[in-house]
């Protein structure tokens, strides 16, 4: 560890905290439909929207009301996007001729991509055309983002408002949020990546011939090994930058090629990746301002703040540490750092970003549920890997995914609330609103779909011969890989530990399932808490209210997710990473 | 401080309680009962398995019999620990219950029919409109309404008070309770009950908890620890898959331990216990609660509305001062005060006559050779008196005085104003005197604020609960008294319809409601308030309409209600957090003991360096059975509450039961391994 990378951590979170009082202003005008400076232009769109699609702007919706139509929309897009992959080969815009796309992957990136996921079991450049991409993708890419954030902003309502059975309306809060913060910033956004060297257009790939050759080793299928030059590379092209900025944005992480923000092309310097870690953490942390502004507790929001902004640096010291050690097996090797290298462990680092910059784009995208990555979850070191690990295990909380975070720590709030809150001698209450058995009953379900899903299809995973067949490492390193595709998937994350082969029947179908349950399952019940709370009436503030502000409550809502969230995983944890980590020091390797 | 009832107490460690307990325990271990309690009954079902699974082990000859039997051993006692936990909350209430049957054995009653011939019928005979004759000896059959005469009745069978009380005709005393015993004296009672629904049997149901349905707190308690279970469940079952991956699969002995070790026991175990003794602990100091969910209730109550007299003051307000006018002297005032305060029965008028004789040694003379004509108060006139031969002495209000003066072209002298005014700004209530057409004086009436009720007060401001006087007071006494007992805000002048509006207007500010009360007028008002306590020496009406009756009749008692209903809500709090708390050092002994066999390197996080895989079990199993019988002394007392306000208390409790709840196990599995090992039974 450098005090260069140590600085560099510090300015971001510097930077993140800078951002969020005006983001959060900014969102909480939006969606409570005040001025703002954007109006002039946008709000004459905005009414032709709603004319051409009959939306009555004035009309609010219960929650039941408010999740059909999330439901609805979020299905009709699904299909839309299957049957793009499905067809690309006869739509234009595919000037490498790719095929359509077989059924199992089609339904999984069509899942991964609604869900907020963007799983991908595929290699963007070889698969999928620029129309796929563009109207495909990079749609999904704003609208999963919106949906997320506007169900952040129900849930916040729900807090907020008092004995309401009405939350606002989805296609409104929906079209707010593209016009007035997605596409103004991604817009922008994309700019700044174009000057950093992203790519942004629709030609053919380019086929260079290569300075100097390249002799590679192939084993053909007989088994027989020839030796091969290799004289020309084809470079991928494509309208990159203006899916670049949402895919951070919008914590989808998507990345156009398969190497994602590691690839050149999607991520070339220093400056774009501070830059793109700096979108993924944008939104989450300006709604714990909304959070406490729209409920008129701001100190609220920033107890909710530091708790995130906690674990946040809790994982950036592990995985920073982890990795700047290196690996103890490459004996002899110098890891140190010097003026001429970055030491530790830069298997699957890029130089350009070095050690500090890759964990913290680790940590980041998998505090946030982006999973847009800069290198490669597998190949850090075993401790390094499982902070992504048991940062998508939190619930993703940790800033979160857009909206996603801020809802999912609103259910630890609730959970940290009614365990400690009994303990001041009163019914809890959160934020003057009693916490009642239907909002336990609703805040328990979301936390057991998460570890549903992940434990249950990775058990099912790791002994039958479909799923562990796909393991590229055996041992715990093989546990950790199908643990970490659950995971991530039912954290709507996205990100993968690579090395295992999830392009398979099994793979696509089970991801795809858990990815919506992870999205969905857990809306539903949080939409529920929504509803639930916004009919309560507000228990005014005394002395002997629990307080929700302060550094007391921010430990208990740490412990809280810590203890609830992680401990459920500890078994699991303990036969992977940190078996892995243990045999590593005891010179064993996988 | 206010006298509090006669608390009955009763040890923890009363062997009959006890004995009885442990017979429950088992008889409670029917999944019938326990599936009430999904916690405990995911233990019991865990203990059946692992019992089948010894059973198969032992036939078989295959091994891990001894840790097997002790393991599936644990398991039991976990669930009868739970069990007991229960059984001992209940057996106080039991044992109360028996001592109030043998008051409702059957007596014999004397039915009047309307022709007036008498009847002696079995009291179980009596249906609710009979009219019944007792004398003095006999118990009363049923409960009822006393509709003539005047008797003492000895109330102890009930309220453990053993001074008679008056019971009468008319007015907010004439209700009475099947049981008791008129002691002197002949009452007709209208029987208001049928047998089975008397107020005996109503406290017999709520003394054994027959009747004791889960509160609402408690029910969301329960699906919080349901679905923690599910949880660990989950985690429990899929570990199996990831075990046989690793090469390491594991016996049902162990999964099952680690199952019940992570699953919240503690307070899964002691929630039902807790609330049982919550309403036992208001039982113990008199409270009859209707329901478990008023005594939840109480503890969240934002606004307590107290009486002012008898609950702030005492009783009555007391004559203090005469402040005679300037050429009147104080003994002429005085003569005149008690003249007219002769026949005036009221206890303001008596305490004038105990002054006078006090302060300027005037006994109360003979009257009669003046021909006395007394005037009794009327509230038209709003003064008392008496007329004689010559002179005509009145009191009475102010504004009374000065208008009965005025007819007769006189006026109050000014210094006497002032004087009313200074009087009724501290807090006291002026009279004036007048004789004929003359003003002699003022009287100062004055409230006497019950000792330590400040102190109580300041308490309940920092509990944030806000304490509101009610009284017919003018506002500027009511200030004047509020602000000497330091109550915090005051409704004066009130009239009943006003304290109901009240209780609405502050219950649709989202606040909960205490309130005190035994007159008729007071039911509706009872009924409103969240938390209605009525006294058991008022009206059926008023009974009828609380959810809590004092057998005390100690309105004060309404701080302790809430202070029960707060530590009730505390020690369940505190016992989740202590539960959930304990799963790191559970986690920490076994999942290093069930791999170290596969992955001796796992060792590391054998943090506690326990000796073996399964004394490191066994330790845990044990040390989780052990803590609900540690913890029942605690379920059952309560956490003391401490009025500290709500961010000292959070952070003191966090202290004590969130991080005592890491650290304790760790302690106590070591203590039980160390143990074990020496023991050498693993």
């Amino acid at each position: 560890m450098t005090a260069n990378g140590w600085l560099q951590i510090a300015f971001y979170l510097s930077v993140i905290l800078l951002v969020t009082k005006p983001i959060g202003i900014f969102m909480t005008r939006v969606f409570n439909r005040e001025k703002t400076f954007l109006d002039p232009v946008l709000r004459p769109v905005e009414r032709i929207v709603y004319r051409l699609t009959g939306v009555d702007e004035k009309h609010e919706m219960r929650w039941t009301e408010y999740a059909i139509a999330m439901l609805l929309f979020s299905g009709v897009s699904m299909a839309l996007l299957y049957f793009i992959e499905r067809t690309q080969k006869w739509l234009p815009l595919n000037p490498q001729n790719f095929s359509n796309l077989e059924p199992g992957l089609a339904f999984g990136t069509a899942a991964s991509f609604t869900t907020n996921t963007n799983w991908q079991a595929y290699s963007g450049e070889s698969t999928m055309s620029y129309l796929t991409q563009m109207a495909g993708l990079a749609y999904h890419n704003f609208v999963s983002a919106a949906v997320g954030i506007v169900l952040a902003i129900v849930v916040i309502r729900g807090i907020a408002r008092k004995e309401t059975d009405k939350l606002g309306n989805f296609w409104v809060d929906t079209t707010r949020c593209l016009l007035w913060i997605l596409l103004p910033v991604c817009v922008l956004g994309s700019l700044m990546l174009v000057s950093q060297g992203v790519v942004q257009n629709l030609k053919p790939y380019t086929t260079v011939q290569l300075l100097e050759p390249q002799t590679v080793q192939v084993t053909g299928a007989d088994g027989k090994t020839t030796t091969q030059t290799v004289t020309q590379q084809v470079i991928a092209q494509g309208p990159v930058a203006s899916q670049e900025a949402i895919k951070e944005f919008g914590t989808n992480g998507g990345g156009f090629f398969n190497a994602n923000s590691a690839h050149p092309f999607e991520n070339p310097t220093p400056l774009s990746n501070f830059f793109e870690m700096v979108l993924i953490f944008a939104i989450p942390s300006g709604l714990t301002y909304t959070l406490g502004r729209m409920t008129g507790a701001q100190r609220h929001g920033w107890a909710v703040w530091a708790a995130m902004a906690f674990l946040f640096l809790a994982g950036v010291t592990t995985a920073y540490w982890a990795e700047a050690r290196g690996n103890p097996l490459l004996l002899g090797t110098n890891q140190q750092t010097s003026a001429l290298h970055s030491g530790g462990n830069m298997e699957g680092k890029e130089v350009r970003f070095g050690i500090a910059n890759s964990a913290l784009f680790a940590v980041i995208t998998t505090d946030a549920s982006c999973g847009a990555v800069n290198g490669m979850h597998d190949s850090f070191t075993p401790l390094g890997g499982m902070v992504p690990l048991i940062n998508i295990m939190l619930g993703e909380v940790v800033f979160g995914g857009v909206g996603a975070g801020l809802y999912g720590i609103v259910v630890f709030v609730i959970l940290a609330v009614f365990i400690a809150g009994l303990m001041v001698g009163r019914t809890p209450e959160y934020l003057g609103k009693k916490i009642e058995s239907y909002d336990v009953k609703m805040a328990m379900l979301a936390i057991l779909i998460l570890t549903f899903t992940i434990l249950g299809l990775s058990a099912v995973a790791l002994v039958k011969p479909f799923g562990a067949s796909s393991i590229s490492n055996p041992g715990p390193h093989g546990l950790s890989q199908i643990l970490y595709a659950y995971t991530s998937s039912a954290g709507n994350n996205g990100s993968a530990f690579a090395g295992l082969n999830v392009n398979t029947m099994w793979y696509n179908t089970s991801t795809g399932l858990a990815q919506l349950l992870g999205r969905f399952f857990m809306i539903i019940p949080v939409l529920a808490i929504a509803g639930s709370l916004a009919k309560k009436k507000v228990v005014p503030e005394s002395a002997g209210t629990f307080p929700v502000t302060g550094g007391l409550f921010t430990t208990l809502l740490v412990s809280t997710i810590l203890i609830v969230g992680a401990l459920t995983f500890f078994p699991a944890l303990s036969l992977g990473p940190i078996l892995e980590h243990l045999l590593m020091a005891a010179g064993k390797s996988f | 401080m206010d006298p509090v009832g006669q608390v009955r107490r009763q040890s923890l460690t009363d062997t009959k309680i006890l004995s009885r307990a442990i017979v429950d325990s088992f008889r409670k271990l029917s999944p019938r009962t326990m599936a009430r309690t999904p916690v405990m009954f995911v233990v019991e079902v865990g203990a059946v398995l692992t019992t089948v699974q010894l059973v198969g082990n032992a036939l078989h000859h295959a091994g891990q019999i001894s840790f097997g039997l002790q393991i599936t051993l644990w398991l039991w006692f976990t669930v009868l620990f739970a069990n007991f936990a229960e059984a001992m909350a209940e057996g106080r209430g039991k044992a109360q219950a028996d001592t109030l049957r043998k008051a409702r054995a059957e007596t014999e009653a004397r039915r009047l029919h309307p022709d007036g011939s008498k009847e002696v019928v079995a009291s179980s005979a009596l249906r609710a409109g009979d009219v019944v004759l007792v004398i003095a000896g006999e118990f009363i059959p049923g409960d009822g309404e006393v509709i003539e005469g005047v008797a003492s009745v000895d109330e102890s069978a009930i309220t453990g008070e053993s001074a008679p009380v008056i019971r009468e005709s008319g007015g907010d005393r004439s209700a009475v309770t099947g049981g008791t015993r008129v002691l002197s004296d002949e009452i007709k009672i209208r029987i208001t009950s049928n047998p089975g629904e008397t107020f005996l049997d109503r406290m017999i149901h709520l003394v054994e908890g027959a009747t004791r349905q889960k509160t609402p707190n408690e029910i969301a308690l329960n699906i919080l620890l349901a679905g923690l279970t599910i949880i660990f469940l989950l985690a429990v079952v899929t570990l199996q898959p990831f075990a046989i991956y690793s090469g390491a699969p594991q016996s049902i002995f162990v999964l099952v331990s680690l199952l019940v070790c992570l699953i919240p026991t503690t307070i899964g175990g002691l929630l039902s216990a807790i609330g049982i003794a919550g309403m036992d602990r208001l039982i113990q100091r008199n409270v009859i609660a209707m329901s478990g969910r008023a005594v939840e209730a109480s503890g969240d109550v934002d606004v307590l509305l107290l009486d002012k007299t008898g609950t702030i003051t005492l009783g009555n307000r007391q004559a203090t001062a005469l402040h005679p006018c300037l050429n009147v002297t104080d003994v002429e005032l005085a003569g005149a005060a008690q003249l007219a305060s002769l026949a005036d029965e009221t206890p303001e008028g008596r305490s004038i006559v105990v002054l006078v004789k006090e302060k300027y040694g005037l006994r109360a003379r003979e009257l009669a050779p003046y021909n006395p004509t007394f005037i009794p108060f009327s509230a038209q006139t709003r003064m008392s008196g008496v007329d004689m031969d010559d002179h005509q002495i009145r009191k009475g209000a102010p504004e009374s005085i000065a208008k009965y003066v005025a007819e007769k072209g006189h006026e109050v002298p000014a210094e006497i104003m002032e004087i009313v005014r200074e009087i009724s700004n501290g807090g006291g209530t002026p009279l004036l005197v007048a004789k004929d057409s003359r003003v002699l004086g003022a009287i100062a009436l004055t409230d006497i604020v019950k000792g330590g009720m400040r102190e109580r007060f300041e308490h309940l401001r920092a509990m944030g609960i806000r304490t509101m006087m009610i009284t017919g007071d003018n506002p500027l006494t009511a200030a004047a008294i509020s602000r000497q007992a330091g109550v915090d805000d005051f409704l004066a002048e009130a009239r009943p319809e006003d304290k109901m509006a009240l209780i609405k207007s502050e219950q649709a500010k989202g606040k909960l409601v205490a309130m005190t009360g035994d007159g008729t007028n007071d039911a509706p008002a009872l009924a409103q308030a969240d938390v209605g306590v009525a006294m058991h020496t008022g009206t059926q009406a008023a009974k009828e309409a609380g959810n809590m009756i004092d057998l005390d009749s100690n309105p004060t008692k309404l701080i302790e209600i809430v202070e029960i209903g707060k530590q009730l809500l505390i020690t369940r709090g505190a016992l989740t957090t202590f539960s959930v708390a304990n799963d790191v050092a559970k986690y920490f002994a076994i999942i290093p003991a069930m791999f170290a066999g596969a992955f001796p390197q796992l060792g590391v996080l054998n943090v506690m360096r326990l000796r073996t895989p399964e004394s490191a079990i066994l330790s845990a199993v044990i040390f989780n059975a052990l803590i609900i019988i540690a913890l029942i002394p605690l379920a059952l007392r309560g956490v003391r509450y401490r009025p500290l306000g709500a961010v000292a208390l959070l952070r003191r409790n966090l202290l004590l039961y969130g991080v005592g709840g890491v650290i304790a196990p760790f302690i106590g599995i070591k203590l039980i391994d160390v143990l074990v090992t020496y023991l050498g039974i693993v």
